[in-house]
């Protein structure tokens, strides 16, 4: 089908250009002149960062792998004490910047620290006389975003167990696997293509990361991009660089997908029967419990307790009216982005659903890889093609009619939205397109006979049907937005500060104490959205009575059904 | 096809980003104003600014950002640039601004009259209004603080696995290790920097007061650290700063020699000011009593301008003899002293 050439085929690829453009200004900076750091690093630093790198996000994918797939195992398939709190509280840790969770650990377990204060002090040790885990350090650094991405894992690893019929585990089980075996041979592999995006993206932000990174010391790939921006002044090179970080993402979600080429992933029994629930006794009931809980406790009670405690003895002394305006600033931003990430996302995978043109399915693709560049990185690529066209505009406008239009989007809200969406689009429409392939194309020509338009059929059919998945990706896309800090930095308009941007501003000006208050308060609102998606979870159980629309809210959080790559 | 294509949601998301656009630039035009894109991130400065508010009644605008962000953010805004004033917290920052182009020259008798020729380019590009001294620090349980005087003493065998500095990608070591380059020559600091990687206590990391920390807790016996950061922990009323200040001797390099190296805290006019009268106002402004006053008693910095000030810890650290070498230098020798770094394995 052509319909690339249509009208409406043309718009829609107008906008993945756009969206696309800013990955593309990155990616073009291959063939500028410039960049002479490169030889200097790759001879001095380079390799060292780029090991690192690789440590770090096997850790990571390795370790949020297990934590999630474990505790949505768990809490999915099994019944012990706290179950039905952990199955909603596992994705507490998502309200929690990875850089927060930096500071609360770095002020909590540093030689000044309380934890080794106290130690000295009950034995009497100097500060050289015993070896203490040094939380700023690589092995710190896996721990800390293995608790900070672990819930898209998670998340993602649910929704695919709870979709998985009964009948299958139970065949499995008549061939004589008990039920581990099972997991491991039945459930597991079924589950892959939605475990597979959950690590890649913990994997993406991870390898993206400069905040937490930085503030351990530990000196990635982003690092060396940064340093040959800041240190040596060469924006080229940073973004050659940054490119070059890119093309090895995709060459890691290229080659996942190759590797499970042909495998098929959707149900062939019409009837899914649901997982029956396996009760936990004794010993068992309390490791699973026990097993459960380490990751709250760490990823989210523990630095929640830490930086309550500093907010309380320190805190920011602008806690008051000035803290509504950044509320109101940050809220409304994650709110806005997140409403129009939902639309051009139903939009976008929509219009896949009609179009398997390989270019509009390759443009769609590279719009998604914004979320693998780190944030000022992509920023300078929204930034270059804004001010050009601004200037453009503006010399235009004064050759023509003598008038100024100045800069029309550069430094306004406009620009910082989309900023936002170029870089969180992606996951708004992981989220989108999974729910939207699990609707049978024949609902579409049932909707067609009876007389329905394509708008009509996607308002009245889908839409209602994907309202779950919808609500989810704009959530995701809002308590992302509620975080992000580097492209707020450079993009926002005069006089306007987030509390990401507060929570930086005392943290780079070394009074970590005081930027505890704006981030608890990042925490504290991104929790309201994170408190609705539990509530759904807490719903989504088969058997209850908002069943169905809000259950496919999760089931249909990432592709299970029809992995990409299976759908030729 | 439809009228109501699917797409046209698409197109009624942007339709929808572009209302936007008339709400997020509101600049009145009447108003006077100045617009300052600023790396100085501190809290303490908020009467800065308002005292030049209600002073003259030009409203100031901020957009506060990394030093590098900010340039790379008018170098894209080009002519259309609303910036006015780039205030920068790094000496480097501001050479890179101007090799970029991106400053016009200055004249003005009163800035000229009271800011210290070191402490200003030569045409007028940009001018310091602030300085902070990069002190060592020593703890008197570990070392004899006269052990120690001078920046190179750091690289002595002597103290081996005994000194914490952080990371070499910092901007106040990166210009510490400049003003070696340019002092001592590219081999010296070549070996200075080998040698201090060498006396490590532990890899570097964390900030400036973290350093500070680590020494008097005793896991390294000398710490590296910026004047104003020691000065903020004297001032707390927390006892466990309070610890850390009384364990330490304060310790102001090379005073028989050339002098303990500074940095400054500056700002010039952007090419393309649309408001530069105002830009010119705020900047004479910084150099007034007043607000020279603020950056000791606000931030502990040592004012540019030689005035007596009210900050009764600051004042106790005493007078010293700085390394009055152009600051622009220590711009120019940044991207050397990170090609240094590197190869000392200074991470």
């Amino acid at each position: 089908m052509s319909r690339i050439f249509s009208l409406d085929g043309l718009l829609f690829f107008g906008v993945l250009l756009l969206i696309g453009l800013p990955v593309t200004t990155v990616v073009a900076h291959l063939f500028m002149a410039g960049g002479d750091s490169w030889a200097h690093l790759m001879a001095t630093v380079l390799p060292r960062y780029i090991a690192n790198s690789l440590w770090l996000v096997m850790g990571v994918g390795l370790g949020t792998f297990l934590v999630g797939t474990g505790a949505a195992w768990l809490v999915t398939l099994f019944d012990f004490p706290g179950r039905r709190q952990f199955e909603w509280a596992m994705i507490l840790p998502l309200s929690v910047p990875a850089y927060v969770l930096a500071y609360a650990y770095t002020d909590f377990l540093q030689v000044a620290g309380p934890v080794q204060s106290l130690l000295r002090d009950l034995t009497g040790w100097g500060p050289r006389d015993y070896w203490f885990p040094e939380i700023r350090s690589l092995g710190g650094a896996i721990w800390l975003f293995v608790l900070a991405l672990y819930p898209y894992v998670y998340l993602a690893g649910r929704s695919a167990f709870l979709q998985q019929s009964e009948c299958v585990v139970e065949a499995s089980r008549t061939l004589g696997c008990t039920s581990w075996t099972a997991f491991i041979r039945v459930a597991l592999p079924l589950a892959r293509p939605a475990l597979a995006a959950g690590v890649a993206l913990a994997c993406m932000e991870t390898l993206a990361d400069f905040g937490a990174v930085s503030y351990f010391g530990v000196q990635t790939f982003t690092t060396g991009i940064y340093r040959t921006w800041f240190s040596f002044g060469d924006r080229v090179a940073a973004a050659q660089l940054a490119s070059l970080l890119l093309g090895f993402v995709a060459l890691l979600l290229l080659a996942e997908r190759i590797s499970r080429k042909g495998a098929r992933y959707h149900e062939t029994s019409r009837r899914i029967r649901p997982l029956g629930i396996q009760k936990l006794f004794g010993w068992r009931a309390a490791l699973a419990a026990f097993v459960c809980f380490l990751p709250l406790l760490f990823g989210f009670v523990l630095p929640g307790a830490i930086l309550v405690t500093l907010a309380l003895d320190v805190g920011d002394a602008q806690l008051g009216g000035r803290y509504l305006g950044l509320i109101r600033n940050s809220v409304s931003l994650a709110a806005l982005t997140a409403a129009l990430a939902v639309v051009l996302a139903l939009a976008i995978s929509y219009m896949m659903r009609t179009n398997r043109s390989a270019v509009a399915r390759s443009t769609a693709w590279i719009a998604g890889l914004g979320y693998a560049i780190p944030g000022s990185i992509i920023a300078v690529g929204v930034l270059i093609p804004l001010a050009w066209f601004d200037n453009r505009l503006d010399a235009f406008m004064r050759s023509q009619f003598d008038l100024s239009t100045g800069l029309l989007l550069t430094g306004s809200i406009t620009a910082l939205v989309f900023a936002y969406l170029v870089r969180f689009l992606a996951l708004a429409q992981q989220t989108t397109r999974a729910g939207l392939e699990k609707i049978t194309p024949s609902m579409d020509a049932a909707a067609a006979t009876l007389g329905a338009g394509r708008f009509q059929a996607l308002r009245k059919v889908h839409a209602p049907l994907l309202k779950g998945p919808l609500l989810t990706a704009f959530l995701l896309v809002f308590v992302e937005v509620m975080k992000e800090l580097p492209a707020t930095m450079i993009m926002r308009p005069f006089n306007f500060d987030t509390l990401a941007v507060q929570a930086h501003n005392l943290a780079a000006d070394e009074r970590l104490a005081e930027a505890a208050t704006p981030a608890l308060t990042i925490v504290i609102v991104g929790l309201i959205p994170v408190v609705i998606l539990t509530r759904l979870i807490g719903q989504s159980r088969p058997g209850q009575p908002t069943g169905s629309t809000i259950r496919t809210a999760f089931s249909s959080f990432w592709p299970r059904v029809k992995a990409a790559g299976s759908g030729k | 096809m439809s009228p109501f294509s699917p797409i046209k949601i698409g197109s009624a998301a942007l339709l929808a980003l572009g209302t936007l656009l008339p709400l997020s630039f509101a600049q009145s035009v009447e108003a006077q104003e100045v617009n300052i894109y600023s790396s100085r991130h501190y809290q303490t400065d908020e009467r800065l600014y308002s005292d030049f508010e209600k002073a003259t009644g030009i409203h100031v605008n901020r957009l506060e950002g990394g030093g590098d962000a900010l340039i790379e953010r008018i170098s894209q805004e080009g002519r259309n640039s609303p910036a006015d004033i780039l205030l920068t917290v790094d000496a480097g920052m501001l050479w890179r601004a101007e090799d970029a182009g991106l400053f016009q020259s200055t004249r003005s008798d009163v800035l000229e009259d009271r800011i210290p020729a070191h402490f200003r380019h030569p045409d007028g590009d940009w001018f310091g209004f602030s300085s902070r001294a990069r002190l060592i620090f020593v703890n008197k349980d570990l070392a004899d603080p006269a052990s120690i005087s001078r920046y190179e003493d750091l690289a002595d065998p002597e103290w081996r696995g005994q000194i914490c500095i952080r990371s070499s990608s910092n901007v106040y070591n990166l210009s510490l290790m400049a003003s070696l380059i340019a002092h001592l020559g590219e081999e010296k600091a070549q070996d200075w920097a080998t040698g201090v990687v060498k006396n490590f206590a532990r890899k570097p990391q964390g900030g400036d007061t973290d350093q500070l920390r680590a020494a008097a807790t005793g896991e390294c016996a000398i710490a590296v650290a910026n004047s104003y950061y020691f000065v903020r922990l004297m001032q707390s009323d927390d006892p466990a700063d309070q610890e850390v200040v009384s364990k330490l001797a304060v310790i102001f390099p090379n005073q028989d020699d050339r002098g303990t190296h500074v940095n400054i805290s500056g700002a010039g006019i952007v090419e393309n000011a649309p408001n530069k009268a105002e830009a010119r106002a705020f900047l004479e402004y910084l150099s007034s009593d007043s607000a020279q006053r603020y950056f000791a008693a606000g931030n502990n910095e040592y004012p540019a301008v030689d005035i007596e000030i009210d900050n009764a810890s600051l004042q106790s650290l005493g007078t010293f003899k700085a390394d009055d070498i152009n600051v622009s230098v220590l711009g120019k020798n940044q991207p050397k002293a990170q090609q240094l770094f590197d190869r000392a394995g200074w991470r």
